[in-house]
């Protein structure tokens, strides 16, 4: 077969042509996913939802309810068993160093953290991707049953009492802000307002000043 | 040419990333460690295949002046078909490569090979080609992702071989990335020669 000529109508045939070929087939595989990848995700986040706030018998990830907080939105997952509310899975943000770092803390009732997950992050491989383990219960800068409500997470360099991560102070800072942060949601939504968390949450934001854009990420 | 000679072509003698240095960008970015270059070089091998396939069937009905456009749309769109599978069936490994798989689109080794290589051979030879590159891309970016996995933190795949804190950071790094591809270029160079 002899190649097509170069004019203008064959041009914009072909370049019509071979575009609406490409639209079709990834509108067809994009149907073909889209079950699967609401699935996934669903599965994602219910998962972390069990590791963080643990023993529920409810279905938190289906009815999240959402707080407006210093123009940032956090979702809140209330775990509940039997009916009586045992703790809630709450997803904050903020700026690490590579990038949106996003978070589920769980908390028990009383504010206590229990556990939390790293949603999503961009951190540096091999320094601050450490975060996803490093303050977790046997890690080296373990948050675990900690309440930001009684004393603001802070990383020891910045008179706090949490272990930054080694070389990677940034993606420390931006991580406890964002437990600060989803305290302060929390605690809007289920302890006393006056506990003054979001009074608290302010030193640490201002302590960190690269990661204070919190809002960008929602 | 005879198709076994054109796989080994892309394997040997012009391996994309150490011979012809094309794709620089995923190559440094996403080899930090073994199993994520490992990651990049299929998923991109993947895309190769297609793109190489389909344009060299289609050749003869992209007049010149807009093969480039065409050739662009086609790859661009097993890209992202291959972005939502990997999203739908294999969540985890597309959190780690997530980030790196649209940029495939603009890997020079794809737009590269659809000019050289399938815009003149049939699609027998081209798919030979898109899988002697792809072989050649993955295993150039295991083995620097291994190499820089391995310096950094002392392990190969998630296997501790040395304890952490003898790991040099720096590899871990972007500067690693370019000091290792170097170091693998001039080994590569060396053994040609030989």
């Amino acid at each position: 077969m002899k190649k097509l000529e170069s004019s203008l109508k064959n041009m914009a045939i072909v370049l019509t042509g071979v575009t609406v070929i490409a639209g079709a087939l990834l509108g067809y595989v994009n149907e073909l996913t889209k079950e699967p990848i609401a699935q996934a995700n669903a599965k994602a986040l219910s998962d972390a939802i069990a590791i963080v706030v643990p023993g529920f018998d409810n279905n938190p990830a289906e009815a999240p309810e959402t707080v407006e907080l210093n123009g940032a939105t956090y979702k809140i997952y209330k775990a509940t068993k039997g009916g009586e509310f045992i703790g809630a899975a709450v997803e904050a943000s903020a700026n690490g160093f590579g990038g949106a770092l996003n978070v589920l803390v769980g908390f028990d009732k009383e504010g206590n953290i229990i556990d939390y997950s790293l949603l999503s992050h961009a951190e540096t491989p091999g320094l601050g991707s450490k975060a996803a383990d490093w303050f977790k219960k046997g890690g080296k800068g373990d948050i675990t049953g900690m309440n930001p409500g009684k004393q603001a997470l802070t990383v020891s360099k910045d008179g706090g009492q949490v272990d930054a991560i080694t070389a990677s102070t940034i993606t420390s800072r931006a991580f406890l802000v964002a437990v600060n942060n989803a305290y302060a949601a929390y605690s809007g939504q289920n302890v006393d307002a006056a506990s003054g968390a979001t009074q608290q949450a302010q030193p640490a934001e201002e302590a960190a000043p690269a990661n204070d854009n919190v809002e960008t990420n929602n | 040419m005879n198709n076994f000679k054109v796989l080994m072509n892309g394997i040997v003698k012009e391996n994309p990333t150490f011979v012809l240095l094309l794709g620089m960008c995923p190559t440094l970015g996403t080899t930090s460690s073994a199993i994520n270059g490992m990651g990049m070089g299929l998923a991109t091998m993947f895309v190769l295949i297609c793109s190489n396939v389909v344009i060299s069937s289609i050749k003869n009905l992209i007049p010149d002046m807009v093969r480039i456009p065409s050739f662009i749309v086609v790859i661009a769109s097993f890209v992202t078909v291959l972005q939502m599978i990997m999203q739908a069936y294999v969540p985890a490994l597309y959190a780690t490569l997530g980030l790196f798989i649209p940029l495939i689109v603009v890997n020079c080794i794809l737009l590269g090979r659809a000019e050289a290589f399938a815009a003149k051979n049939g699609p027998i030879p081209s798919f030979f080609d898109g899988l002697g590159m792809g072989l050649g891309f993955t295993i150039a970016l295991t083995i620097l992702g291994g190499v820089r996995e391995f310096l950094g933190t002392g392990k190969i795949f998630d296997i501790a071989i040395l304890p952490e804190e003898y790991g040099m950071l720096v590899f871990v790094l972007a500067p690693g990335a370019f000091i290792a591809l170097g170091y693998l270029i001039a080994i590569v160079n060396k053994m040609k020669k030989a």
